[in-house]
């Protein structure tokens, strides 16, 4: 097993350099110019001119690259072009807000999907069924944006139950210490903070739950109602076993690897994909911050962001791939 | 046993669900209804679309930065309270040469620096040495309002000295016409020398000045602190003792989160939310006086609008009144110039053209128009002066195919779009301008001369006698003879017709109702000096 973990994570770093490289490509290749756009539109052409030079934007592409690289060698994410902060200064914050959003919105769509996919197959074709399984087809169409404005009008504008925006209560930010707000809040005894903390998650992380709750409900359901027709599962019925306990016990156990493979790409689809709920939802994290970053072409931002989140995307597929072989003991690694 | 675990920790995740959800219901007895924070004080927080990119103000370009930087720090001269008019700030009075090239600045006595430093003549002296010996990348504005750094040949500012502890002498290489203006933006406010010279890069985010709020904490992408500055040297002032920045780039969200009352102002609101923001008692509308241009450019150098007939035949096909009803909600006036009126030397006579279909299409078998199908380019973003590119790009559609002119709307991401405009690869593009400083110059040069082709001069526009007269208009210190100049372009401006202008806009926001003394100001930054909350 150890011996697997340690080819896997040698395998990330040439998965990684390509991705560097293709990023790097990419945003360069696309048009805009990043002196240009930090300097706004007032600037002259010999101040975008030396903020270029400065920027090194002027030497050939293989350079930059290569500096880039050298630079990661060194633990050195780069520098902002726009704000010139050091990515690896500021990165933790934006990516812990995302962490503690996306954990929970999958805590959130993995609870709920889970036992909805279940309850579907338990009573197929029951009203339970039909209301879970047309729910998760809106679930899966719905736009998040949408979603995200609607929940605002309701339980903010409306009922007056939730904030709408931001992590905290402006008037009484969190210290952050470890950026995760549950975390420091717990640390620092504030619990009445920590409701405070809970409250603004509950909306955005909905909106984000939205579509992997869904998906999760509807891949649980499929598999379960092919495993629930196999031989095991009708002696283990024959026996007189409850329902739940063949169910949750002995038919889940098979059903629930497709689920994890869904379950796994969905969490890393989240990390990357909170862009939009973050926007809505003003919360800090690292989609909004790449998002920036692109619109202003701020290439050291946008590279070491892209990378990041990937790093965790593989990291999560590892980590998923590992529990198959705790669920599943006829799955073995070498 | 996998199982097990499973269940207890779905079970207490259900727990911390319901507990949580719960809380929410009680929650909702005590919203905090009033400004005041723990402490009893005042505190108001302003919801924005975006964070600062730096909180020195000499190192940025942007209006985010700006918006924060001018409550922390003062400028030698003040904008008026809702124009750009000169009014006396740090420098009681100043006085011009005859040959307008040199200035003589009287500063107020008695003024403190936020950390002790004493604000005088040599403080203000610091702070030029400190721009005159920078560079492009350090300070863009201080390039493009000031020509240069020591020893450029394009600089205006020759040397700025001290005569004694309370006045300022500056020497210009050249007469600067606008040269106060520029001195009164936010960016070219004086800092404190000790704080600078001792932070060095990092002085952004520890930023110290003479204002009425002093810095305490920023977190990025979300929210900038500033709180009272007690000893501030205008008696009485700020009566806020918290001033909150939050971006929230969201502008549905940015007014639920107003009515919600998570922020107290909220900036950049839709002309579509007026109407709702007016009929809610616990709200109040709020204007900003327009200084902006929204127009459709045409590419003077490509077909077919290097004719000028059917660029004119353009201008006589839009229906201005009808596209600002529909899409700015009437929160905007017609344009005819490429500035709106409040800017000095605006050409009241300049006619403009009327919606007349017949006379466009007159106009385009003149020209004889081969019924080429143009781009017509759509604005991706919403700017106070564009609010929908995409639908106004679909109304001129239809008013161009009504005269014969085939089109096909195009848009591209803006860092994108801006590029290629810049390389002058539209045809027909919706685009505009806020002004940075209330200058005819930083309009019609800015934009139309043939020296800014390649930057904002999306148009590629060129008339050598225009040329003469912006260029001349720069160095004139007489104002009458400076307002004929700009007159005079504006005439033949609008006779070759490079642009249609579309509208003047009055930007939007909104505040709660308790909301006191707030004056929104044309150029987007606002002073809180006399802002109160009820």
């Amino acid at each position: 097993m150890l011996h697997y973990i340690g080819k896997r994570l040698l395998q990330l770093i040439p998965v990684l350099l390509g991705m560097t490289f293709i990023v790097f490509m990419i945003i360069r290749a696309i048009p805009g110019d990043p002196a240009k756009v930090i300097l706004g539109q007032q600037a002259t052409k010999e101040a975008v001119a030396a903020l270029r030079a400065n920027l090194g934007l002027d030497n050939p592409w293989y350079i930059q690259y290569f500096h880039y690289l050298g630079g990661l060698l060194t633990g050195d994410l780069g520098e902002s072009m726009r704000t010139k902060v050091p990515v690896s200064t500021e990165i933790w914050s934006y990516l812990a807000a995302t962490l503690e959003l996306s954990l929970f919105a999958m805590i959130l769509a993995i609870v709920i999907g889970v036992n909805a996919g279940i309850i579907s197959a338990w009573f197929q074709n029951s009203w339970f069924d039909y209301t879970a399984m047309v729910f998760a087809l809106v679930g899966v169409s719905v736009p998040i944006f949408w979603l995200g404005l609607m929940g605002q009008w309701t339980f903010g504008t409306q009922l007056d139950w939730l904030p709408t925006t931001g992590r905290e209560d402006t008037r009484d930010p969190v210290t952050a210490i470890t950026h995760l707000y549950i975390l420091d809040t717990i640390i620092q005894g504030r619990f009445d903070q920590l409701i405070v903390v809970l409250k603004h998650l509950i909306l955005p992380a909905f909106a984000l739950a939205t579509i992997p709750m869904a998906i999760i409900a509807r891949m649980t359901r499929s598999s379960m109602l092919e495993v629930m027709r196999s031989d095991y599962v009708r002696t283990a019925r024959a026996k007189g076993q409850k329902m739940f306990i063949v169910i949750y016990k002995h038919a889940l156990k098979n059903a629930i690897i497709p689920v994890l493979t869904v379950i796994g790409l969905q969490m890393g689809l989240l990390l990357g994909g909170a862009i939009l709920t973050e926007t809505i939802f003003s919360w800090p994290g690292i989609g909004r911050y790449v998002y920036d970053a692109i619109s202003f072409r701020d290439y050291p931002v946008i590279q070491s962001g892209i990378l990041i989140i990937a790093f965790i995307f593989v990291m999560i597929n590892l980590i998923v791939d590992i529990l198959y072989s705790v669920i599943d003991p006829r799955i073995k690694y070498k | 046993m996998f199982m097990r675990n499973r269940k207890l920790l779905s079970f207490g995740l259900f727990l911390v669900l319901i507990f949580s959800t719960v809380l929410a219901g009680c929650g909702s007895g005590d919203k905090k209804e009033t400004s005041s924070d723990s402490n009893g004080g005042k505190t108001l927080i302003y919801g924005r679309s975006g964070d600062s990119v730096s909180l020195d103000p000499a190192v940025v370009t942007d209006g985010e930065s700006f918006k924060v930087t001018t409550n922390i720090f003062e400028t030698l001269i003040n904008f008026g309270e809702q124009d750009t008019s000169l009014q006396p700030g740090l420098a009681k009075k100043w006085e011009g040469s005859k040959d307008g090239l040199t200035y003589t600045f009287e500063l107020q006595e008695g003024v403190k620096f936020q950390d002790g430093t004493d604000f005088n003549a040599d403080a203000v002296v610091k702070n030029f040495d400190r721009w005159m010996n920078g560079n492009a990348d350090k300070f863009p504005y201080f390039v493009s309002m000031f020509g240069g750094f020591k020893g450029d040949k394009n600089a205006i500012i020759k040397e700025v000295k001290a005569d004694g502890d309370n006045k300022v002498v500056i020497t210009l290489n050249k007469p600067q016409a606008p040269f106060l203006k520029n001195l009164a933006m936010t960016a070219f406010a004086i800092a404190s020398p000790t704080a600078f010279e001792k932070e060095g890069d990092k002085f952004g985010d520890n930023p110290v000045g003479t204002g009425p709020f002093k810095f305490v904490s920023w977190k990025r992408n979300d929210s900038v602190t500033i709180e009272k500055n007690k000893d501030y040297w205008q008696k009485g002032q700020p009566k806020l003792d918290k001033l909150i920045f939050k971006s929230i780039t969201d502008n549905s969200a940015r007014l639920n989160a107003l009515k919600t009352g998570e922020i107290d102002l909220a900036d950049g609101i839709n002309p579509t939310d007026a109407k709702t923001i007016e009929d809610d008692s616990n709200l109040q509308l709020l204007k900003r006086p327009s200084m902006n241009v929204g127009y459709l450019g045409l590419t003077s150098t490509r077909p077919p609008f290097d004719n000028v007939k059917v660029r004119q035949a353009v201008n006589y096909a839009i229906d201005k009144e009808a596209i600002i009803k529909a899409f700015y909600n009437g929160q905007a006036e017609v344009a005819k110039n490429p500035m709106p009126p409040v800017i000095e030397g605006y050409n009241d006579d300049v006619k403009g053209y009327d919606y007349d279909p017949e006379k466009a299409k007159q106009l385009l078998k003149e020209a004889g128009y081969d019924g080429k199908k143009i781009e017509l380019w759509a604005m991706p973003v919403a700017r106070p002066y564009m609010p929908d590119g995409q639908k106004i790009a679909e109304a001129i559609q239809k008013n161009l195919a009504d005269v014969g002119i085939q089109s096909k709307i195009v848009s591209y991401e803006w860092a994108t779009y801006l590029e290629k405009l810049t390389n002058g690869e539209a045809d027909a593009f919706l685009m505009g301008w806020t002004g940075d400083n209330g200058d005819a110059d930083n309009f019609l040069f800015t934009l139309l001369d043939e020296t800014t082709i390649g930057s904002n001069n999306y148009a590629y526009y060129k008339n050598a006698e225009v040329h003469k007269l912006l260029a001349t208009a720069q160095s004139e210190t007489n104002e009458d003879k400076r307002n004929d100049l700009y007159k005079k372009a504006q005439v033949i401006i609008s006779k070759d017709a490079p642009w249609v202008p579309l509208a003047h806009s009055t930007p939007l926001l909104a505040g709660k109702s308790t909301i006191q003394g707030f004056v929104a100001h044309p150029t987007g930054t606002d002073k809180f000096n006399n802002v109160d909350i009820k």
